[in-house]
């Protein structure tokens, strides 16, 4: 770990508007609350601002911000981007956040909350588009820009001083206010010293924020904080940990490595670690998508075996379609459902093979379906396809089973039909079904 | 309990239990070691519930008794103890610990009772035989690469052992396949063993088995039902669960009508195979095979690396052919071939190919060609 930060040393500053930077304040007694330079009252102070590097760089209310750019009259307005009458909210404005509206909402429960919302259906190529952007003045920063979705990144701007003649985070203050002077739209900053941190620090002022977590945020922030802010410590683990008696982050810190593995399995490493401060990930620019999946919410809960499948294959094919578009294929298959409670369940199974082909994802998911079908009643089913690896040797002809080979030349023949004539040119009789009343509603398609 | 060993006798001991033990386990028990002093002799037992090793060695016993420690700290730090170190183990104290003392070194673990080790069933195992090591090892090598991890077709992950007729003389066969290769090696069957039922010998078990068989010359004695199998050499006995599964009718993809034959010198074939590979793309590992009159052209290219081509003398008069595969495979199988001479029995490019040893009819192996 690099050295802490030296007590009794000046503590540097920096203008997020005019960009000045202040080795130490400028009266030894107070640090200003404006800026000397610009009369901003943005200023940063932080004992480690000149040496830190590693950023996580979050758009604020990504989605709804694009749309309200585009629709200046939607401004003041609580805007929610989200999907159909059983879907979820992708995303809500911070005035829609008034109102207890979050993203990942049922949208029946936001509208409840904020019945004056306007929903507006996600535009995703027009977000990918402005996050391509946004993309391209992060790598003009530095090359190690790790993308986490469309509208987040993780960057490391260590050795980029002399390049960009500034302190990294001078560097990170000017993109962020470029983006917001040349795109309108706001970003927050959160700089430390590793990815776990630097994710932490930029939730920590949102919107519009920078926030720094420095070397000793291990101690001075951490140590009091709800281990649910460790990244992969979700709902059940958390009332497991709370089980022992952990809530905090600084109640793991009387358990020694082995003992966490030995408890709570691989993450207990994760915890171990990060419950120091200690992450050791680098930020790799070429984090390729781990999966690509698919799912549909229904209008209403169903819980018998074959009307899910048939909401199930019309995912097979959108899933399969993409990884033969990315020339990608699945090394395992993911299932999904979310109960009417709102329990998600996942099953996974590793393939001999991997695939690119619908009817080897639904084959594979079906059974994984039918053990889950105990009367239950279900709100949502979704598709992944996992592993991914190139489609070289994606399907290939297998000994033991010449069926598979033929439902593989079946499934490139209908795609070669449709490459002429169109999606609907040619289904399979599975998918018949579908389109003797309207296509299904609702459906939310997304990378993960 | 309490005893003493030599630090070199415990630690090879130690090395042929602790590797079943699983690094994170949700049962805290089955992270021990099961550790029984008796009569003059030292007994560790490892186990994950499915698989079990027993390995007996010889000790001085002062105070018999049993206890559980954890197996891979107990094996770390015998493993550090200095060479020729006398080992001191004592447990059974009110505060129930284990106490190993080397020299100066001191260690205290905690334990677990002996009572909570799961115990292994000392099922009625009715059909035994006996291999030599040297069978054991030739019938597991020669298929392991084969096996198949695929959870779907679970039956699949381990190696088919069964009794077999080849050429109207009965063999012990060892078969494994994952559906783009197939592994299939025979042996004279033993007389004792013509009831055995066809069993499927799990992933783990075989590489756990071939890593305590390596450097034993002793015969080993396998004892089996339709559900479990035993091996016993030496003062080591591994136990194991079967797969409950139905092995598919492997024969029928052994293709009988391949016409095209083709004799390559297997180790000039593996290092071509090896070189031309180099090339290859690490997505798709294909290497292809063009094989003329008096010629075998080995060739891979990828779009990002470039291309390789090598040729090779044959001795061969039929029609042309082009045919690709997965480079690794081909390597896995002219690394189990010891011969001088390998065979390709090939149809077309779409179809299985069988290769196998000239001067060795015990081992075959079916292979399917990829596009390219």
């Amino acid at each position: 770990m690099p050295d802490r930060a030296i007590p009794g040393r000046a503590i540097p500053g920096l203008c997020r508007d005019c960009l000045e930077t202040y080795p130490e304040p400028p009266t030894k007694e107070a640090r200003p609350r404006r800026c000397p330079a610009c009369d901003s009252p943005r200023l940063v102070w932080h004992p480690d601002l000149d040496r830190l590097s590693l950023a996580h760089i979050d758009c604020d209310a990504f989605y709804a911000s694009v749309e309200k750019r585009d629709r200046p009259e939607l401004r003041d307005k609580p805007v929610i981007v989200g999907g159909g009458q059983r879907g979820v909210v992708s995303a809500a404005c911070y005035v829609a956040r008034m109102y207890g509206v979050h993203s990942a909402m049922p949208m029946f429960k936001a509208l409840k909350a904020c019945p004056d919302a306007v929903v507006i259906r996600p535009d995703m190529a027009k977000y990918a588009e402005v996050g391509r952007t946004i993309r391209e003045r992060m790598l003009e920063l530095t090359p190690l820009v790790e993308p986490l979705s469309i509208d987040e990144a993780f960057l490391d701007l260590s050795g980029t001083e002399a390049l960009h003649h500034g302190w990294p985070a001078r560097s990170l203050a000017r993109l962020v206010r470029d983006i917001e002077r040349e795109l309108d739209l706001t970003a927050s900053v959160g700089l430390s010293y590793n990815k776990f941190f630097a994710k932490i620090a930029s939730d920590l002022d949102k919107p519009r924020g920078f926030a720094v977590l420095g070397f000793d945020a291990a101690t001075s922030f951490l140590a009091n904080q709800p281990v649910g802010i460790i990244w992969g410590v979700g709902k059940s683990l958390r009332a497991s940990l709370a089980r022992e008696g952990i809530t905090l982050v600084r109640h793991l810190l009387p358990y020694s490595e082995a003992e966490l593995v030995g408890h709570y399995g691989r993450i207990g490493q994760r915890l171990y670690h990060f419950a120091r401060g200690q992450d050791d990930r680098g930020v790799n620019p070429r984090s390729p998508a781990k999966s690509i999946s698919s799912e549909t919410t229904f209008n209403r809960d169903i819980s018998a075996a074959e009307p899910l499948l048939e909401r199930l294959w019309p995912l097979c094919e959108t899933v399969a379609r993409r990884l033969k578009k990315a020339g990608l294929a699945g090394a395992s298959v993911q299932l999904k459902l979310k109960t009417a409670d709102f329990r998600q369940i996942s099953r996974s199974r590793r393939l001999g093979a991997p695939t690119q082909l619908a009817e080897e994802l639904y084959r594979t998911a079906q059974p994984l379906l039918e053990q889950e079908t105990d009367g239950r009643s279900f709100r949502l089913i979704g598709i992944g396809a996992a592993d991914l690896v190139a489609a070289e040797r994606a399907d290939l002809p297998d000994l033991l089973d010449p069926e598979r080979t033929k439902r593989a030349q079946v499934e490139r023949a209908i795609d070669q039909v449709r490459a002429k004539l169109g999606d609907q040119a040619i289904l399979k009789g599975r998918g018949l079904h579908l389109h003797k009343g309207a296509p299904s509603k609702g459906t939310q398609r997304g990378n993960s | 309990m309490k005893l003493t060993i030599e630090r070199a006798a415990l630690l090879k001991s130690l090395t042929h239990v602790q590797s079943v033990v699983e690094r994170r386990n949700t049962i805290p028990i089955l992270s021990n070691v099961l550790i029984e002093a008796d009569g003059a002799s030292l007994s560790l037992t490892a186990t994950d519930m499915d698989l079990t090793v027993i390995d007996k060695i010889a000790a001085e016993v002062s105070q018999p008794g049993a206890t559980t420690a954890p197996a891979h700290t107990l094996y770390d730090i015998v493993r550090k103890l200095p060479e020729g170190a006398q080992v001191e183990i004592e447990a059974g104290g009110d505060d129930a610990r284990l106490k190993l003392q080397a020299g100066r070194s001191v260690f205290t673990l905690a334990t677990l009772p002996r009572e909570d080790f799961p115990a292994t069933s000392g099922d009625d195992l009715p059909q035994s035989f006996t291999l030599q090591a040297g069978e054991l090892k030739t019938l597991i090598d020669r298929t392991r690469f084969a096996i198949s991890t695929e959870e779907t077709r679970y039956y699949l992950n381990g190696i088919f052992l069964h009794a077999a007729q080849s050429n109207s003389l009965p063999v012990l066969r060892a078969v494994a396949t994952d559906g783009h290769r197939l592994a299939r090696v025979e042996m004279p069957l033993p007389d004792a063993a013509k009831d055995m039922p066809g069993v499927i010998v799990p992933r783990k078990t075989v590489s756990e088995l071939r890593r305590l068989v390596e450097g034993v010359d002793d015969p080993v004695e396998l004892a089996l039902s339709e559900t479990k199998i035993r091996f016993a050499f030496g003062p080591t006995v591994l136990t194991s669960k079967l797969i409950d599964g139905t092995f598919p009718d492997y024969e029928r993809v052994i293709p009988a009508g391949n016409d095209k034959v083709l004799e390559v010198d297997c180790k000039s074939f593996a290092e071509a195979v090896d070189r031309v590979s180099t090339i290859s793309s690490e997505k798709s590992r294909a290497v292809k095979m063009a094989v003329n009159n008096g010629a075998l052209t080995l060739s891979a290219n990828s779009p990002e690396n470039g291309t390789a081509v090598e040729e090779l003398e044959i001795d061969y008069d039929g029609a042309g052919i082009e045919i690709g595969f997965n480079s690794r495979y081909l390597l896995d199988i002219a690394q189990q071939i010891e011969g001088e001479a390998a065979q390709f029995t090939m149809a077309d490019p779409a179809s299985p190919t069988i290769v196998r040893e000239v001067a060795d009819s015990s081992a075959l192996y079916v292979l399917m060609p990829m596009r390219v």
